[in-house]
């Protein structure tokens, strides 16, 4: 049975029958900035995993028996599932910040409500290329939550907007992802910014 | 093409990724779109096992990445074994996604509210 060894304490593994929609939330950042951490805080079902192979070409390497060289690359991405509503169903996909992450599973970057972007103060450099992708390809409304690592340095939301060359209209959050209620203030946050966002696009 | 070492499955998703779909409905599966089975449909004879294990698993409502999970497939996999089951009516898709960008405001109202309740 497919369900031998799943963990079902949180939630039964099915959606309850009388959800009519499915939302996602892209939680985006680069490995080790915590998105599992905060998956597993809010999501009613132990969160689960899927896995796609990516296969590329390495670039730069001279092949010496003229086969051409592949590398093949196993990306894991974790999501969980909160039933908001008996009608709604809201899925929280992490996914690493590059967009060929992203471009790996079918119609992930389409239809979301919004990412959340989570930053490390200790390496801000890895978010770079998350911004670059988000404000160039995608229209999908963010903000900016920064997980609160014990030690990690705190810097006042001007500093870091400068820093991470963000607009002005962009929301930059603090949270613990550790923490349920934090984790759930900062994707309220996306929500409010998303509500916000859409009522300016009717208006465009 | 590819040697050993490379994912068995992997072939089909070029296919997957071609824009002269067969089926239109393949547009329309998304890793959170929800599908189920019908209950009352039986299981074609012709079906893989991999088609009866999605089948199985969709018993109940459940997302295509979470069917994914359990079973142990890449999404893109499962993305075409759930069309040809759309197509031929043994799973449908509930609620099928919008044509929207984002989600439709009514929706968006709905999960700030259930995120404010957790």
């Amino acid at each position: 049975m497919v369900f031998a060894n799943s963990d079902r304490s949180r939630s039964g593994p099915h959606v309850v029958p009388t959800v009519q929609h499915s939302v996602k939330i892209l939680v985006v950042g680069a490995f080790g900035v915590g998105k599992t951490t905060l998956i597993n805080s809010v999501s009613e079902i132990t969160p689960l995993r899927t896995e796609e192979t990516m296969t590329t070409a390495s670039i730069g390497v001279d092949s010496l028996d003229g086969r051409e060289e592949k590398s093949t690359t196993t990306v894991a991405m974790d999501f969980g599932r909160i039933t908001v509503n008996p009608e709604v169903a809201l899925y929280l996909f992490g996914t690493p910040g590059q967009r060929r992450f992203w471009d790996l599973w079918e119609g992930l970057a389409e239809g979301a409500l919004g990412a959340l972007v989570m930053i490390d103060t200790r390496r801000l450099e890895d978010s770079f290329e998350v911004f670059d992708q988000l404000e160039l390809r995608t229209s999908m409304p963010f903000v900016v939550a920064v997980n609160n690592f014990d030690g990690a340095p705190r810097y006042e939301t001007e500093q870091l907007r400068q820093a991470l060359d963000l607009l002005p209209e962009v929301p930059i959050v603090n949270f613990d992802a550790r923490d349920k209620d934090d984790s759930a203030q900062a994707l309220i946050s996306l929500v409010e910014h998303a509500l916000q966002f859409s009522s300016d696009e009717a208006l465009a | 093409m590819g040697g050993p070492e490379e994912y068995a499955d992997h072939p089909v998703r070029s296919y997957v990724m071609t824009d002269g779909r067969a089926h239109p409905s393949r547009n329309t599966i998304r890793p959170e779109t929800l599908l189920v089975a019908d209950p009352d449909k039986p299981v074609p004879l012709s079906a893989s096992h991999r088609q009866r294990a999605l089948l199985d698993v969709c018993g109940g409502v459940l997302s295509l990445a979470e069917a994914a999970a359990y079973l142990r497939l890449p999404v893109s996999l499962v993305v075409v074994l759930a069309s040809d089951l759309v197509d031929s009516e043994h799973l449908s898709i509930r609620c099928g996604a919008p044509r929207h960008d984002l989600p439709e405001r009514h929706v968006i109202e709905k999960v700030l509210n259930g995120l404010r309740e957790l």
